[in-house]
């Protein structure tokens, strides 16, 4: 709510920066230069949905609680009511979840959908700005292809909120955007809204083999410290300027020719540096985490997710005390050298230490399952000996990847008050067995495995074999 | 002197002991012979083979038993196409064997001395319960990989126990880009090779006179395809499109001793009725239904359902050498088969079937029918599981491996281990506690 409430004064900001200046008796006020808080803003709009009940149901709530044979209601787009029993109002449509089980929707904080979409043609391949280290300029919405056929197989798998990121070549690989899983005609159409961007970074191997290799900097591990801590520098630069214009014009003493100029990439680095855009950072050894968590207090910054932290169990201590999350596969492991010290129980000791964990996939296949993901890595937490419950594993799935995007207030859990993203599994859903049978988002059906008018079929897959087929 | 102590207890540990009897005792025994389970059973094992699997049966005198009540017990998995032991870090490429651009020879290509039993893989693979699998050869240069090998993942080194199992083609979208950038070209490439081949076995000495001077094939390339052309070696052909299926098993009207398996095959059940006349069993790994290429438009989770429902011989394996497909994720591939026949409109397997598909018909496949069932005479190959075999926080308590019980530790353990406490007061973790 925070988050909306703030996106709005910004926004109401930058259009009245856009209108004339009011005429007024007294003297004329200089026009004040801002930068745009949203100049690509949301159009999306919750589908609108009945009021339901799904009662009978068995529910991890995602916020850690499980309740056998409870009750949810769902109720103008959002969550109205949680328990053993919930008022009916007349004319609600209820269902029967006898042997049945409802979770929140499943969130992605780590997706190239649309980026990379398929058919994986090389004119699909929108997803890494690799012509510098630093292309923070770049935002991964303007490449998000909204007729990509694999965001309907996600919400068949419960994702209902996914985090599209550029890709790892460059250090600073441009913005990332929150979207709902609802298709669109434009990225606009399914931009989460008032989610803030967030700021793709990158570690390790990808960036100095990609520059390296073209004999620019990095060339090394120590070359992409050294360029992010340039680029940070800079940037703190380029923000005092703005910092000092914008204390003039509110003074009243700077003019409109005064204003920096504006420079891409730095107004996302800016953006960073207020705690306007979050920082999430492709980083898989725990000796690079801890490098860049000292950079981070150098300039002023927090990280808000390392992502395939591969190596998160080795320092899943000083990820709690810097309240850092882990966004982490199951088991991915040995497909480079920096993934080699990938181990199952990853996810588990994490959040044993009281860290953040969460369950990512980076993959469009894998994005399909992450219940089954978080499912592996709960079999092997416990076999390490750790307590799990599943209702506290559910967290990974939901409520940690929401509050890493900064939208927890919003989603990620069934409590009243919050958007109404909601699966019907037809068993328990850590279970191999298990399916989702319908997916609410905003209170909305957008997908019923019974329906096949309930199951969306992409522009580029009409008139190809298996359209509109059980996925 | 306790590391050598160390080292002498696990060669111990990892070699057969003579006239070894073991019995496997109070399990849920599922067969992988139809839908057979057998509550409380037992499996005994001697001598490396299995000699009786049933209920209420007598446990030999002095055999090691192996207590499996409350437990799951299987013939170990079988993968159908996997990669372990042929590369240690994929993308570290001198660690990884399975593929090489820069070499004159494709099909003459034999894996089996790049495969290495001690990459951390193998133990990886193992702990989760595959004993055994077909170890696949990359085409990085030519339509024609070369031959992949049947490994056995028990520890100890030559674990190959078929070198030459199997040729490898593309004659897809990747066969088209190898062999110079279309279809067209990639069966032209392969019928020249194969009468090549026919020329070479004819008459081996004569191989080099009167060949054009730019003649595609070299002669060891030709040697080898002789088995391929002959029936004697399988041919594993990696297509998607239906009609690259139907162009595939065409092939054996000019060849008509071809002993083909589709890999891959996404749209197969678009054809699955000509697959199952034509007898060719199929390798594929199921889960995938992105149209991710222009051959992949009908992908579906139902694909495998649909072609098994046809008669299609079906086999579980892993596409390519990818991060997240690994062999241990078999039995949970296959346990979605089960989740997809439940789903509407959706056809998936029984369980009985899904369990054959990761353990029996990919042994059969590739012509290993010793191992893949629990029945008398069969390999000991044999895993017990803390919990259903299909199901995702399932995990192996034992393997066995021709009857000998193999370790459940791997580097990914010993890292777990170290890393439980991170404690490190008084000394660096690096140093044992």
């Amino acid at each position: 709510m925070r988050n909306l409430t703030l996106a709005a004064l910004l926004l109401t900001a930058a259009c009245t920066a856009q209108k004339p200046p009011p005429q007024t008796a007294s003297a004329k006020p200089a026009e004040t230069v801002r930068i745009p808080a949203d100049p690509f803003p949301s159009t999306y709009k919750p589908y609108p949905g009945v009021t339901t009940v799904i009662q009978n149901v068995n529910i991890y709530d995602g916020a850690g609680h499980k309740l056998i044979g409870g009750a949810v209601r769902l109720e103008n787009g959002k969550v109205a009511e949680i328990g053993k029993t919930v008022a009916v109002p007349a004319g609600a449509q209820v269902i029967d979840g006898a042997g049945k089980w409802l979770t929140p929707g499943i969130i992605d904080i780590h997706s190239h959908l649309g980026v990379y979409a398929s058919p994986g043609v090389q004119a699909h391949s929108d997803g890494n700005e690799a012509t510098g280290p630093n292309r923070a300029e770049v935002w991964a919405e303007h490449s998000v292809w909204p007729q990509d056929p694999q965001f309907t197989r996600a919400l068949a798998g419960g994702i209902t909120t996914l985090h599209i990121l550029p890709g790892s070549a460059d250090l600073f690989g441009g913005r990332g955007v929150t979207l709902r899983n609802v298709l669109g005609r434009s990225a606009q159409d399914m931009k989460f809204p008032g989610a803030k961007p967030s700021l793709k970074m990158a570690c390790g191997e990808n960036p100095k083999r990609v520059f390296g290799s073209k004999g620019q900097s990095p060339q090394t591990r120590m070359g992409n410290i050294a360029v992010d801590r340039q680029v940070w520098s800079d940037a703190v630069i380029y923000k005092r300027k703005w910092d000092d214009y914008n204390r003039r014009a509110a003074a009243g003493t700077a003019k409109p020719t005064d204003a920096p100029r504006r420079e891409l990439a730095n107004d996302t680095l800016m953006g960073v540096l207020n705690g306007d855009i979050l920082v999430q950072n492709h980083c898989y050894r725990a000796d690079e985490m801890a490098n860049v968590i000292a950079m981070s207090k150098e300039f002023g910054y927090h990280v808000s997710a390392f992502h395939h932290a591969v190596e998160a169990y080795k320092i899943a201590d000083q990820l709690k005390a810097n309240t850092i999350c882990a966004a982490m596969w199951a088991d991915w492991w040995g497909f480079k050298m920096e993934s080699y010290d990938g181990i199952r129980e990853n996810i588990a000791l994490v959040d044993n230490a009281g860290a953040c964990a969460i369950v990512h996939s980076d993959d469009s296949d894998g994005i399909q399952r992450l219940n089954q993901e978080a499912a592996k890595a709960l079999g092997a937490g416990r076999r390490a000996g750790l307590t799990i419950t599943p209702e506290h594993a559910w967290e990974w799935l939901s409520l940690n990847p929401a509050k890493g995007l900064g939208i927890e207030a919003e989603t990620g859990s069934l409590e009243p008050g919050k958007r109404a993203d909601v699966v019907l599994w037809n068993g328990e859903p850590f279970s191999v067995y298990s399916r989702p049978e319908k997916v609410w988002i905003d209170g909305a059906v957008m997908y019923d495995a019974a329906d096949p008018r309930k199951r969306p079929v992409t522009d580029f897959e009409l008139g190809q074999p298996g359209r509109g087929d059980v996925k | 002197m306790k590391a050598l102590l160390l080292l002498s207890a696990a060669l111990a540990f990892a070699t057969p002991l003579a006239a070894e009897t073991i019995a496997i005792t109070g399990g849920k025994v599922a067969t992988a012979i139809g839908e057979t389970i057998i509550d409380g059973g037992t499996v005994i094992i001697r001598d490396g083979r299995i000699v009786a699997v049933g209920s209420s049966m007598a446990v030999p005198v002095g055999a090691t038993v192996i207590d499996a009540k409350g437990q799951w017990v299987t013939p170990g998995i079988f993968a159908g196409m996997a990669y372990m032991g042929a590369s240690e870090v994929d993308g570290v490429d001198q660690t990884n064997d399975t593929g090489a651009s820069k070499s004159p020879y494709s099909a003459a290509v034999d894996l089996a001395p790049g495969i290495n039993p001690s990459a951390t893989n193998v133990a990886v693979e193992r702990q989760g319960g595959v004993t055994r699998a077909a170890v696949g050869v990359n085409a990085s240069h030519e339509i024609f990989g070369g031959q992949g090998v049947l490994l056995s993942l028990a520890t100890g080194y030559d674990r190959v126990t078929r070198p030459r199992a199997f040729q490898f083609a593309e004659l897809g979208e990747e066969g088209g880009h190898l062999a110079g950038g279309s279809r067209p070209v990639a069966y032209l490439n392969f019928r020249n090779a194969l009468h090549e081949a026919e020329r070479y076995a004819a008459a081996p000495a004569k191989f080099e006179s009167g060949r054009e001077r730019e003649s595609l094939v070299t002669q060891l390339d030709a040697a080898a395809l002789v088995a391929v052309v002959q029936g004697r070696q399988l041919l594993v052909v990696h297509v998607e499109r239906a009609q690259d299926i139907l162009n595939v098993l065409a092939l054996r009207s000019e060849f008509p001793k071809l002993r083909l398996v589709l890999f891959g095959a996404r749209e197969g059940w678009l054809v699955a009725p000509q697959i199952a006349a034509a007898k060719v069993p199929v390798i594929t790994q199921p889960m995938l239904d992105n149209p991710n290429s222009f051959e992949s438009m009908a992908s579906t989770k139902s694909n495998v359902g649909r072609m098994v429902k046809a008669g299609v011989i079906v086999g579980l394996g892993l596409l390519e050498q990818d991060a997240h497909w690994q062999a241990r994720d078999l039995p949970n591939y296959a346990g979605n088969m089960v989740a997809q026949a439940r789903m509407p409109g959706g056809v998936g397997l029984s369980w009985g079937e899904a369990l054959r598909s990761v353990t029996a018909i990919p042994a059969a496949i590739y012509g290993m029918t010793d191992t893949g069932t629990l029945a008398s005479g069969q390999r000991g190959d044999v895993v017990v599981w803390d919990g259903d075999p299909l199901e995702l926080t399932s995990a192996p308590t034992a393997v066995l491996i021709d009857g000998v019980r193999q370790p459940l530790t791997s580097r990914q353990t010993e890292l777990r281990d170290r890393y439980l406490s991170l404690q490190h007061d008084q000394m660096p973790l690096a140093y044992p506690r």
